[in-house]
């Protein structure tokens, strides 16, 4: 009795033990499609990818998923907005220039120095939740609608982290903000 | 003939005094438990900082001053805290006090008249709320600010322009460090006050500090080791002790090795528990580190470079907004600090930055 009693014991362990990394390695895959999912249909790639002319037309340069705007694309001072067009928008669709000033798109992508790889899942979300880089420092700028980001849940914000963490690493750093040139 | 019990007029006297203690008390709890509420008040005159009709301070109002300030443009400031009945903050960790559920505290700015008071909470479940009240013209009272903060008109303001905060902007400095209370700490309460301390607000008579919190039982388990010896700056030289404030005051709620943004491994807030260095932190963390932002054009950024380009002072500098430190509620760049700052750096770090210029 007492020796079918340690092998069930024994069984049970070795089944719970042999479960919990499975159930993590379950809600691991779990987060990861879900965010690849998010991810991919939430328009990331529209802006944080740089876009190329293809054979059949503009199309994101998948090479570069999601690294943001590209470091080496020198630009000249975007055009004064004339009327009610007030944006203007570089072909890579990675440079944004309006009434706030020129924005560039970040480097999503897991590179320590230039991307995402610092940051900590609190970072991220703090920064959807209050469009605030890193959650506390400039403001998140237009296009990002942060405005309706901020809505998602913890769980969706976690799985679109930990699939950005998933991707390839870009080293790319993206320049800083510009503020509007000065009137008159 | 009996003769009067000599004790009696005394038991008398004390049970009267305890009577009137406990209904001092109990009208306290009372009173506290009718300015708490589900929904943030509407008006500040319902937050319980003001005692009804008499225009003063509710009983348990406590005012007090922060040793280093935070720049606010030059706004005039006024603090005061309130914590329940009965109740006291417990200093375990003398960096990051613990604060009993109800604590109110409530920090006034004002350009000659005041114009906006904000109020932080601790909430049943642990949590803190934040609210932000925009002064009437008149002085009466103070209504509610929206969610997503506001600018008005203040002539005497930089620029004509005041802005009150959004509850997300409250979220991120006061989220940013271990204890979402900042200026009410054992550093920025110790009676060692610095004495080059910027912009610093002398003690007004009844404003407490550290030893009356302690000596009126507001303040608990304090380490014996800060009762001996108050907490200060341990820098060695005066001006290094009051940059080192002064950056502990304006950087360090975000900037710090407890907080959201221990990542960037860039520790500007100073510790005051026995034992510990922060100064070396501090020094450890600015000295051959690169820095994460880095001006458009530059192939390299240092937090305290050798060729005196330090983006540390470089941002609280720059006029552009998007790279201007601290990235929220500041507007002008605050001269007598950053001067002091960079005063710290030219005399004592410029020459140990590890890199040749």
């Amino acid at each position: 009795m007492i020796r079918e009693s340690s092998f069930l014991a024994a069984a049970l362990a070795g089944s719970l033990a042999f479960a919990v990394p499975m159930a993590q390695a379950d809600d691991t895959a779990g987060k990861l499609a879900r965010g690849e999912y998010l991810v991919t249909t939430s328009a990331c790639n529209d802006c944080h990818t740089p876009w190329k002319m293809g054979a059949n037309g503009p199309e994101p340069d998948m090479s570069r998923m999601l690294s943001g705007h590209p470091q080496d694309l020198e630009l000249p001072a975007p055009p004064q907005p004339v009327g009610p067009w007030v944006t203007a928008v570089t072909a890579s669709n990675t440079a944004w220039a309006g009434p706030w000033g020129t924005s560039f798109t970040a480097n999503l992508t897991p590179d320590p120095d230039t991307g995402l790889g610092r940051w900590t899942l609190r970072n991220f979300v703090e920064t959807m939740r209050t469009g605030r880089h890193m959650g506390r420092g400039r403001p998140v700028l237009p296009p990002m609608p942060v405005a309706m980001y901020r809505h998602l849940s913890d769980q969706d914000l976690e799985a679109m982290f930990v699939y950005l963490r998933s991707i390839p690493a870009v080293p790319n750093r993206v320049p800083e903000p510009l503020p509007p040139a000065p009137e008159g | 003939m009996r003769r009067p019990c000599p004790w009696a007029r005394p038991w008398v006297h004390t049970a009267a005094l305890i009577g009137a203690a406990v209904v001092g008390v109990l009208s306290a709890l009372v009173a506290f438990a009718e300015t708490l509420s589900a929904d943030l008040p509407a008006r500040l005159s319902e937050t319980g900082l003001y005692a009804a009709g008499s225009g003063g301070m509710s009983v348990g109002v406590l005012a007090y001053a922060p040793q280093y300030p935070l720049w606010s443009d030059g706004a005039g400031k006024r603090r005061w805290i309130r914590l329940p009945p009965g109740t006291a903050i417990d200093a375990t960790d003398p960096d990051a006090w613990s604060f009993p559920v109800g604590t109110r505290l409530w920090k006034e700015f004002g350009y000659g008249r005041p114009v906006e008071t904000r109020m932080i909470e601790r909430a049943a479940d642990g949590s803190w709320r934040y609210a932000t009240y925009l002064w009437n013209v008149d002085g009466s009272d103070a209504v509610l600010a929206p969610e997503k903060g506001a600018v008005v008109d203040v002539a005497e303001a930089p620029g004509g322009r005041y802005v009150l905060p959004s509850r997300n902007d409250c979220r991120a400095c006061h989220e940013g460090a271990a204890v979402p209370v900042l200026g009410f700490s054992a550093l920025q309460l110790s009676p060692d006050r610095d004495p080059l301390a910027p912009h610093a607000e002398p003690l007004a008579p009844r404003m407490v500090d550290l030893e009356t919190l302690a000596a009126g039982g507001l303040l608990e388990n304090l380490p014996d080791a800060l009762h001996r010896s108050p907490p200060r700056v341990r820098a060695g030289e005066p001006h290094a002790r009051a940059a080192l404030g002064y950056l502990h005051a304006n950087c360090g709620h975000c900037h710090n090795d407890a907080g959201a943004l221990d990542g960037l491994q860039m520790v500007l807030a100073q510790r005051t528990a026995p034992g510990s260095d922060s100064v070396a932190a501090t020094l450890d963390s600015l000295l051959g580190r690169s820095s994460r932002f880095r001006p458009n054009g530059a192939d390299s950024a240092q937090r305290i470079a050798a060729d005196g380009h330090h983006m540390l002072t470089m941002r609280m500098r720059t006029a552009n907004p998007f790279a201007r430190m601290p990235p929220l509620g500041v507007q002008t760049v605050d001269e007598t600090g950053v001067a002091l700052v960079e005063r710290w750096i030219a005399d004592e770090l410029e020459n140990h930055t590890g890199a040749e210029p």
